[in-house]
């Protein structure tokens, strides 16, 4: 038993915060919401580059997975930079797309996953287990549809964009038909276990999300002064960002739980705790930094704004509370 | 990155699992907080250390196994998950066996620890004071150098187990002159049962005398039962709070199993759903805190040291016993008021978690000054 990150594994997400730091995200979610994607995209192909893409997709179709544990990874680094798009989507669609040629079809695989792989296309995902709404369809290369009726289909378009609370989410329902891919029990199968991945990278997110609420809570109350001392010292304060750090500290083994052991269960567990704590994170960091966090101009709303879409998209608490008593 | 155990760990599980199926009572004992019970518990103790199963983590010249963490963990899961009845011996072994272990001569290991581990001795912990709970540094209660040892005068409270125990540990002050109130004191064993000594069992929330006060009147301790050097106590009682103690409180086997039996509730009452969330809840977290430890234990394992983080885990598992306790209430619904069930005595036992081994304050204060960096604050 080692139940830590290897220095590798380490590495690597800390060469993703490097490279998004750089980028400064902030600017580039604020364009994505604005409805100019050309920042976001390119900074998708750098997080191709660095091989993010490719690690929900198996070797047999030019990827390097499947690798959860370093997905997760690399997610809570995206969450940490609030990076925009579709990439929960992109990477579940890895994930069915691989599981579908798994299960006997191999030719959606073959077709769509080395470019997913690359970062040379993105895709959003409409599947059981999510809403109604595919994200960034706007933007991603590939709009995939999997309807109750066992159809795999790559729609044709979408209705238009409906604004979620957070701008830098662009929702919108796919249009109708489309060419279907693939059809079949095969295609639920691989779907649910394309919910596992979305559901884990998701919680990975989140917590991410949490993580850069609380740090950038912790700085300000250090240097905000009210009656003649940094709020920071006052016990109120204090034991607020303490229950924050304990919900973020306990969602991060559940995460790198179910990374290890992909049982649905596990994720679902992660999922919950990963989103009721960046919540919970959100809810504090806008309650200390008092008025100035009820801003749209202070970049903390960028995290402020995500936290809870990402609590409820791909399973609510209800739904993942639930998943983990079925088990 | 990984969860599994290697293949000693799994012999290891599946040795624990067939002695403690064939040892574990059928019957609950009685509780340990009665006079009954704590006999029984102490009987319980002896059967365990018989077979090495009372102390795995200590050496095997102690009556251990050498167990690793891991090993103990595995131990633990297996322990309560077979319905092993409560440690009645905690005290000894979770608190004053490390300091023991990290600051005690070899004679004294060699005297205190055998019978912790038979539970021939049963041990009590005596910290807090009237006017000291969480300022435990103000403490007043005195040792004063006498011939061959100390004698020690004062009041000691909230010490658990007392009421029935054989002796106890704490730290007294032996240099009134000290120019800081953490300096000048001096971490003692004495015998519960040795003149000067006057033990009054408090009834705890549901009556039952699961701590008592000690008035201490002159009580002789001689030298050999001071641990490291005088004048040293408050760092040496301190010390061990950052090693595998953090990780050893209070084990996650203990927490998984109440899941389990909150579950198994659950379906039996009918599966309401507006209590499914909850029940939910004690699952996840019961998962979270055994891989929250089993992290804890790989940092350890690999050579890092446990030290506030041990915060974040008495204020997660304290409050999260409760809220599991409260679940199993509200499932019970009009039966959920009824006494000396398990479920109630657990939910009273829950109900002291914030409060002992640090109130949660504290350990908020800890976490946001050492961990997050936040200022200190009035707290000296």
């Amino acid at each position: 038993m080692r139940f830590q990150l290897t220095d590798e594994q380490q590495d690597f997400a800390r060469s993703l915060d490097g490279l998004l730091t750089a980028a400064g995200t902030p600017a580039v979610v604020r364009s994505w919401a604005a409805g100019d994607p050309a920042p976001g995209l390119a900074l998708w192909s750098r997080l191709a580059d660095a091989g993010v893409f490719a690690l929900a997709v198996p070797e047999a179709y030019e990827g390097v997975g499947p690798l959860p544990v370093e997905l997760a990874a690399a997610f809570v680094e995206l969450g940490r930079h609030a990076v925009p798009g579709p990439v929960v989507e992109t990477v579940a669609a890895a994930a069915l797309l691989g599981r579908l040629a798994d299960l006997g079809d191999a030719s959606p695989a073959k077709r769509l996953l080395p470019a997913l792989a690359s970062g040379g296309t993105s895709a959003t995902l409409v599947a059981p287990g999510g809403g109604p709404y595919a994200l960034d369809a706007d933007s991603a290369d590939l709009c995939l549809t999997v309807t109750d009726g066992h159809e795999l289909t790559l729609a044709s378009g979408h209705h238009p964009v409906v604004v979620s609370a957070d701008p830098a989410r662009r929702l919108a329902v796919p249009r109708p038909g489309g060419e279907v891919l693939a059809a079949g029990p095969a295609v639920t199968e691989a779907a649910a276990y394309a919910l596992g991945w979305a559901r884990l990278a998701t919680a990975a997110q989140s917590l991410g999300v949490g993580l850069t609420l609380l740090e950038h809570t912790v700085a300000y109350v250090k240097q905000r002064t009210q009656f003649g001392t940094p709020i920071g010292a006052f016990q109120a304060v204090k034991h607020r960002l303490a229950d924050t750090l304990i919900a973020l500290e306990f969602a991060r083994p559940l995460l790198y739980g179910a990374a290890l052991t992909m049982a649905p269960a596990d994720i679902a567990a992660a999922k919950v705790t990963a989103g009721e704590a960046a919540y919970t994170a959100a809810r504090t960091a806008l309650q200390l930094h008092g008025a100035v966090g009820y801003t749209e101009e202070l970049d903390l709303s960028l995290w402020l704004r995500k936290a809870r879409p990402l609590r409820d998209s791909w399973g609510t608490p209800s739904a993942c509370r639930a998943a983990v008593l079925t088990a | 990155m990984d969860l599994t155990h290697t293949a000693d760990e799994d012999a290891f599980r599946a040795e624990a699992r067939e002695w403690l199926a064939t040892n574990v009572p059928s019957e609950p004992l009685p509780s340990l907080e009665t006079e009954e019970g704590f006999a029984a518990h102490r009987e319980w103790e002896g059967r365990l250390a018989a077979d090495r199963w009372s102390v795995v983590n200590w050496p095997v010249e102690y009556g251990g196994r050498g167990a690793d963490i891991f090993q103990w963990l595995v131990f633990e899961e297996e322990y309560y998950r077979a319905g092993g009845p409560g440690r009645v011996s905690q005290n000894g072994i979770n608190l004053l066996a490390p300091t023991l272990f990290d600051h005690a001569t070899d004679e004294q290991r060699a005297r205190v620890l055998p019978p912790m581990a038979s539970g021939g001795t049963i041990w009590a912990q005596a910290w807090s004071e009237p006017e000291s709970g969480s300022d435990l540094a103000s403490l007043r209660s005195t040792g004063v150098r006498t011939e061959g040892g100390w004698l020690l005068s004062g009041q000691k409270t909230w010490s658990s187990r007392a009421a029935f125990a054989d002796r106890a540990f704490g730290i007294f002050r032996t240099d009134p002159d000290a120019p800081k109130p953490h300096q000048g004191l001096t971490y003692l064993m004495f015998d519960l049962k040795a003149p000067g000594v006057t033990v009054r069992p408090i009834g705890r929330l549901d009556g039952k005398p699961a701590f008592a006060e000690l008035f201490l009147d002159q009580v002789f301790v001689p030298d050999r039962d001071v641990i490291g050097e005088p004048g040293q106590g408050w760092r040496i009682a301190m010390s061990t709070t950052g090693n595998e103690r953090g990780l050893t409180l209070r084990s996650p086997g203990r927490f998984l199993a109440a899941a389990d039996r909150l579950v198994g509730l659950w379906h039996e009452r009918g599966a309401e759903a507006e209590l499914r969330d909850r029940v939910a809840d004690a699952v996840i977290g019961a998962r979270a805190y055994q891989l929250f430890t089993y992290a804890g234990a790989s940092r350890f394992a690999a050579g890092g040291t446990i030290g506030a983080e041990s915060s974040l885990n008495k204020v997660f598992w304290s409050e999260y016993d409760i809220a599991l306790h409260e679940t199993a209430l509200d499932l019970l619904g009009a039966e959920g008021e009824l006494a000396d069930t398990a479920w109630s005595e657990g939910y009273v036992f829950s109900l002291a978690g914030p409060i002992y081994a640090g109130t949660n304050e504290i350990q908020r204060d800890i976490i946001a000054e050492r961990l997050l960096g936040l200022p200190r604050g009035r707290r000296a």
